[in-house]
């Protein structure tokens, strides 16, 4: 699978007195890219520019150089898969039925189902462990239950671009590294994967860092980068450090260092 | 789906054709004196049976099954458009706008010359109450549109209906202040009435429901992906103004024709969904569909109701449909089953 080319140049969001993004200028690449930054950094508001909803006060988003607004909604859906930080998802469909709405933009409101849409679900269900209990509803799950259903329906759009708000909330440690190694592997098929995360150790899993601060992107990187690492304990006040342990990166909080 | 959902669906769509049957029969024998098979066989043998049951109780019969038919479907589409159980088809400025058309034709001869013109009068005094409730229904879904400047945002757009609708809830206190004479013929028309329906509006509210079912149910899985939330909606490929445009015109349509033909008929809308989500729940293009059977089942039964209980008077069916309905709703609450 090869990703089409997204590109943030000069990004400027104002929301309300806020200036959650200013002049953001950001390429994902093919690969896995972590987002992390203190509260009201901007990470989600650039993740929702990248995905087309919200638009610019300046700058530009493009997609494969043309600009976002100009690709049509199906278009769009087909190659930005997006993931909302807060699920508001409620009614009455089952998971099967929510995982099948990720291949609304394949199929648009009038088109039956195929073979490839049914086989795109089963292979999404299979991907996050929910094909178990794909014939409950989505109010009878529990949080984390939910979060895997909604994580496979945005699996299930095939998108080559994933952008994830917050994949991990409400998921046990268990099914946080099952989602890793799910990031890791879509990740490896050629796939473009953008998640903003607050679980630092998890972020620094990822092939890629972004560091936000106050609406900027304050540092790039790969994760052993250590200029990277400078800027993630500078945004966070000193209030965490980082250290190589078993081969991996993890930090650990300052708890002496206050903010 | 599973087993149960399809046994689930079978045995709703069964219940409800069962009932609708049986409500069909009971409304072609109510009569002026209570209802009686008996009185329903003596009737068809006298010469008067093609005028009483062909041209009175048939008509209405069915005109009530399509008027609840239209209100449920209505009421099914609001709540998946607004993501809101509590909502209902009236929201958007319709039942205000159609109760303000009918207000204006029966105040049109108390205030030609003085509140409007004459020609205006003449005008309105040509259109008809039926005409200007569905005009007025149109109008002020129509303004709603135009306050929330389109269908970009919901929430907009529900502030607008909800404004709308007191504003021209207002503009109508003020004609029958000026005329007082129409209050009664506008206090009919806020209870709802199967009364006055006849062959004509059976073919409109007919035609209706057959542009409105098709329209709903082709576009119920925009609904579904609506549940996600706006922006997965919108992530989905959406194009969420032209879904709700869509929805609303084919809202619009089906409430203002149910408003024309039978006034204000409180709740069916808001109940019909409640009940079918309650005995079956299923993704919007089960739920809209079955919504329109269970609406209709719903003032049928209501129209029976109101014809018997105090034969020869008759009970204003929109007092039975909000006692029924509001109880059922009171009901679902008090056992926390609203959804």
């Amino acid at each position: 699978m090869s990703a089409p080319m997204l590109l943030a140049q000069r990004v400027s969001v104002q929301l309300g007195e806020t200036r959650a993004l200013d002049q953001v200028t950001f390429a994902p690449v093919p690969g896995w890219t972590a987002i992390v930054g203190p509260n009201g950094a901007g990470k989600s508001t650039l993740l929702r520019s990248l995905a087309g909803l919200q638009a610019p006060d300046a700058g530009t988003v493009t997609l494969d150089a043309r600009a976002l607004r100009d690709w049509s909604a199906r278009a769009r859906g087909t190659q930005i898969a997006w993931l909302a930080q807060q699920s508001e998802a409620s009614g009455e469909l089952t998971v099967r039925e929510v995982v099948h709405l990720g291949r609304l933009p394949h199929l648009g409101l009038f088109t039956a189902p195929r073979a490839e849409d049914d086989a795109a679900v089963e292979q999404a269900m299979h991907e996050t462990e929910c094909a178990l209990w794909q014939q409950r509803r989505l109010h009878e799950l529990s949080g984390g239950e939910r979060q895997r259903v909604l994580l496979a329906r945005a699996l299930a759009v095939t998108a080559p671009i994933l952008l994830l708000d917050e994949p991990t909330t409400h998921l046990d440690p268990p099914h946080q590294i099952a989602l890793v190694r799910l990031l890791q592997r879509q990740a490896q098929r050629g796939c473009t994967v953008v998640s903003v995360l607050h679980d630092l150790a998890l972020a620094l899993m990822a092939d890629r860092l972004v560091v936000m601060d106050h609406g900027r992107i304050v540092a790039e990187g790969a994760r052993d980068d250590p200029a990277l690492h400078r800027a993630f304990v500078d945004v966070f006040g000193g209030a965490i450090r980082i250290e190589r342990i078993g081969g991996r990166w993890i930090t650990v909080p300052q708890l002496e260092t206050s903010r | 789906m599973s087993n149960l959902d399809r046994q689930r669906r079978l045995r709703l769509v069964l219940g409800l054709a069962a009932l609708t049957a049986l409500l069909l029969a009971a409304g072609l024998a109510a009569g002026s004196e209570g209802w009686s098979v008996g009185g329903l066989m003596q009737m068809l043998n006298s010469p008067d049976a093609t005028l009483i049951v062909g041209q009175i109780r048939a008509p209405r019969t069915l005109g009530a099954w399509l008027t609840g038919a239209l209100l449920g479907l209505a009421g099914a589409t609001a709540q998946g458009l607004f993501r809101n159980p509590l909502a209902d088809p009236y929201l958007l400025g319709s039942a205000s706008g159609a109760s303000l058309g009918v207000v204006l034709v029966l105040a049109t001869s108390a205030l030609a010359g003085h509140g409007i013109s004459l020609a205006t009068a003449d005008v309105l005094s040509r259109i008809g109450l039926v005409s200007a409730a569905f005009a007025g229904a149109l109008l002020g879904v129509g303004v709603t549109l135009t306050l929330a400047r389109g269908a970009q945002q919901t929430v907009r757009l529900l502030l607008a209906g909800v404004v709308v609708g007191v504003v021209l809830s207002a503009l109508s206190d003020l004609v029958t202040t000026a005329a007082p004479d129409a209050l009664r013929g506008k206090q009919v028309f806020m209870l709802g009435s199967t009364g006055f329906l006849g062959w004509s509006s059976c073919v409109a509210l007919g035609l209706g429901l057959l542009v409105c079912a098709p329209l709903s149910w082709r576009w119920s899985r925009a609904l579904d992906a609506l549940t996600l939330g706006e922006d997965s909606a919108r992530s989905l490929g959406l194009d969420l103004p032209r879904v709700r445009i869509a929805l609303v015109a084919s809202l619009a349509l089906a409430t203002g024709l149910a408003v024309s033909q039978a006034g204000l008929v409180a709740f069916v809308g808001l109940v019909s969904p409640h009940l079918v989500r309650r005995f079956a729940p299923a993704p919007h293009g089960f739920t809209t569909l079955a919504s329109a059977g269970a609406g209709g089942t719903l003032l049928l039964a209501a129209d029976v109701l109101a014809r018997s209980l105090i034969a020869p008077q008759e009970v204003p069916v929109g007092v039975l449909t909000a006692l029924l309905g509001g109880g059922y709703l009171l009901w679902l609450l008090h056992r926390r089953r609203v959804v």
